[in-house]
Formats: C-alpha cells, sequence, structure tokens
C-alpha cells in the first residue's frame, strides 16, 4: 500500500459565481483499520482562505503547523491577510524545500482572491501548482472525484446549487472509495459569509 | 504484540494495557508496567518497541515536569500531547520512535480528555482508541458498548470485557493487564487483572 493510501482521504474543491465551495470526508485510518470519523482535513487560514490536506495525517498536521507560523508571520509583517495566490506559492516552496524526501500531502487550496474572485488550485507532494477554473481533486479517491465532478460540474453555479453539486460529487465518490466516508465536511465560502455543513453519508 | 487501549467516561478516563514484556519467543517479565504518570491528572500508555518506549515515555515525563518547574502551572493534556506528537514528529525522518501512544489526562476547565498518537505523529482527540492486534477487538467491543456519560462501574465492566475478547480470541495474548484512571483527584492505579503471577523480585 502505498504511504499516500495509509490514513485515507477525499478533498474537492468547486468554482461558482462569486463563490466557492470546498469539502472533504472525515475517516482517519490507518491502513484497513478505522481509527476515528470526525478527522477534519480542511483548515480556515483565514476567512478567505481555506487549505485542504489529503495524504498522510502526520505530514497534513506538520505542514498545517508550518503553514499557519508562516502565514501568521505574514500577518503581522504585511498587517494583512494573504491573497490565495501568494499561499498556494508559499506552500509550492514550503513542499519543494523537502524535495528529497518530501511530505506525503496533497494539498487544496481554494480563496478568494481580489475583487472577490474564487481561486482554487492543487498541487502534488513536491508542490508542482496545478491551477483549474472548475474544480480540483485529492487524496484517495481523487480517481472517483474527477469522475464525478467532470459530470455534474456547470460553471457560474449559484452558492446553493454549488453546495448541492460538490456534496453529491463527493458523497458518490466516497461510497466507492474504502478508505476514505463517514459523512462529509464542506465549506461554502461567498464574499459576504462563511457556511459550514456536515453531511451524512453511507457510514462505513 | 501487545495491547494499549483507553476510554473517556463522565468524569474520568482510562487508560489499560498488557503487561508482557517479550523478546522475540522468550516473555522477559509479565508485570511490565507500560502506562506511565505523566503528571499528578495525566497517564501515557504506551505500546511498541521496548527501549523506545521506556525511553521516549520517560523523556516526555521529564519535560512535562520541567515545563511545571518554570512556569509555576501544569501543561493541559491537549498541549501535553501536542508536545509529545511535536517529539515524534521531528525525530520521525531523523531517528523515529517506534511507540504508539495513549495520553489521558483530567484538566479541572474541559474535563477528561483522551489523545491518540501513532507512531508516525498523526495525532486525534478521541472518546475511545486502541493499539495492537488486541486493538481489533478491543475497538469493536467499545464501539457496540460504549456510551458518553459512563460511570467508573460501567467503564471498567467494559474494559473487562475487552479484555476478555483479548484474552480469548487472540492467539498470543497477554496473560496480564494493568488498568490505571485519571480523574479530577489524579492519576492513579486502578487495578491488576492477572491470570499468571510472576514471583516478586527482591529490591535492590
Amino acid at each position: 500500500m502505498s504511504i499516500f493510501e495509509y490514513n485515507g482521504s477525499a478533498l474537492v474543491a468547486m468554482v461558482g459565481k462569486n463563490c466557492f465551495a470546498i469539502a472533504s470526508d472525515w475517516r482517519l485510518g490507518v491502513q484497513l483499520q478505522t481509527i476515528a470519523t470526525d478527522f477534519q482535513k480542511i483548515y480556515r487560514i483565514h476567512d478567505k482562505l481555506f487549505l485542504g490536506l489529503a495524504g498522510l495525517a502526520t505530514d497534513a498536521q506538520t505542514l498545517y503547523q508550518r503553514l499557519v507560523f508562516r502565514h501568521k508571520l505574514y500577518q503581522l509583517r504585511e498587517e494583512r491577510d494573504m491573497k490565495p495566490e501568494t499561499f498556494a506559492s508559499l506552500v509550492s516552496a514550503v513542499l519543494y524545500e523537502k524535495r528529497f524526501g518530501p511530505y506525503f500531502t496533497q494539498p487544496v487550496i481554494a480563496g478568494l482572491s481580489d475583487g472577490d474572485k474564487p481561486f482554487i488550485c492543487t498541487m502534488d507532494s513536491i508542490g508542482a501548482k496545478e491551477l483549474a477554473k472548475d474544480f480540483v481533486v485529492a487524496g484517495t479517491a481523487s480517481e472517483s472525484l474527477y469522475g464525478a465532478c467532470e459530470s455534474m460540474f456547470k460553471p457560474d453555479m449559484e452558492p446553493e446549487e454549488l453546495f448541492e453539486t460538490i456534496s453529491q460529487a463527493l458523497l458518490s465518490s466516497v461510497d466507492r472509495d474504502c478508505l476514505s466516508g463517514w459523512g462529509g465536511h464542506v465549506y461554502l465560502v461567498t464574499p459576504t459569509e462563511v457556511t459550514e455543513r456536515i453531511l451524512k453519508g453511507r457510514m462505513d | 504484540m501487545e495491547s494499549v487501549f483507553g476510554l473517556v467516561g463522565r468524569d474520568f478516563a482510562i487508560v489499560a494495557a498488557d503487561t508482557s514484556a517479550v523478546h522475540s519467543i522468550l516473555v522477559h517479565k509479565t508485570n511490565e508496567d507500560k502506562i506511565m504518570v505523566l503528571d499528578s491528572h495525566k497517564l501515557l500508555g504506551a505500546s511498541g518497541e521496548t527501549g523506545d518506549r521506556a525511553q521516549f515515555t520517560e523523556y516526555i515525563q521529564k519535560n512535562v515536569a520541567l515545563y511545571q518547574f518554570r512556569n509555576g502551572i501544569p501543561l493541559t493534556t491537549a498541549a501535553a500531547a501536542n508536545f509529545t506528537r511535536g517529539e515524534l514528529a521531528t525525530a520521525l525522518r531523523k531517528n523515529p520512535y517506534m511507540v504508539n501512544i495513549i495520553l489521558a489526562g483530567y484538566d479541572k476547565v474541559t474535563g477528561p480528555s483522551l489523545y491518540y498518537i501513532d507512531y508516525i505523529a498523526s495525532l486525534h482527540k478521541l472518546d475511545k482508541a486502541a493499539f495492537g492486534y488486541g486493538s481489533y477487538f478491543a475497538l469493536s467491543m467499545m464501539d457496540r458498548h460504549y456510551c458518553s456519560d459512563m460511570t467508573v462501574e460501567e467503564a471498567i465492566e467494559l474494559v473487562d470485557k475487552c479484555i476478555m475478547e483479548i484474552r480469548s480470541r487472540l492467539v498470543i495474548a497477554p496473560p496480564n493487564f494493568l488498568i490505571k484512571i485519571v480523574d479530577k483527584d489524579g492519576a492513579r492505579e486502578y487495578a491488576w487483572r492477572e491470570s499468571i503471577k510472576d514471583a516478586p523480585v527482591p529490591t535492590a
């Protein structure tokens, strides 16, 4: 079993009309055994920037702590929050620093950029950025997620429709992956508010 | 293989561990204490490589004490858990400790809590956790019989059910178990569950 599949995860982010949604599953496992069904994988960096970390849980926790540290220092120096594009470059640089001994995580970054324009990107474990206009996926269920998102996605969806789409894409994909699931966790972010919802799916 | 498990009750937490020290096919002793009392209100149950277990848990215990000496107040359970994870994570890519840890504690403000820290430094706060081959039985028994807000009697009954299951279903089952409890009155030994008694060793 690959080191990326040790803990199990499913992450997806989607762009809507002046909004974005980022969703994850809840499972923490050790190979075939489930340890927890409430393991959070999406972290709030600031109100308009969210980071999801798929892959090995220990590296996701270490990487998150390092990135929060860097962002807090940035906030102190610049007296403002980091833009999503800047943060993505920071994550990429932090990952490439460990090129020959990498963190085994795949980040998904989603935020509202200048003018509240939604920004999403993902990268591999050594920081190769993949910018997308529609959706990005990561984790053990990524192949299912690609299929589900490709078929369900429409451009310029309103927040409520975007929430429905991302939820259905997530739940149907994790149901085909034994290493992820136990419900869903969706953040829906518009310029004015952040909505956090918990989905109940197949609890297996 | 060593079994450690723990659960959180109404206003206490319990950690139970087997007490055999095994080297290949030889049982060195059957009354090895694997649950360290970190400070007045914390327990650290550890399983894994014997040397790593003894050295690492003692290192954590002494650092927890140092914090209290330096700052005049004890660490919270969450802080101790995060410190432990940090030490494991730092050592992970240099000289990893092969130790799985269940850290249980009682804080005046937040009550009882239990943290699962595996040997690759994945940290998660849980109500019930288990390590080792015994975890296959202990987790299933706890999934069936655990409820939040258990009294000490109910929790011990559940721990005994888990121990009985491990004893009857694990091919090389450890004969003896030790149960420790932590509540507002502190961390202390609760009971032994012995089926083989070692001859007492005269102390030096």
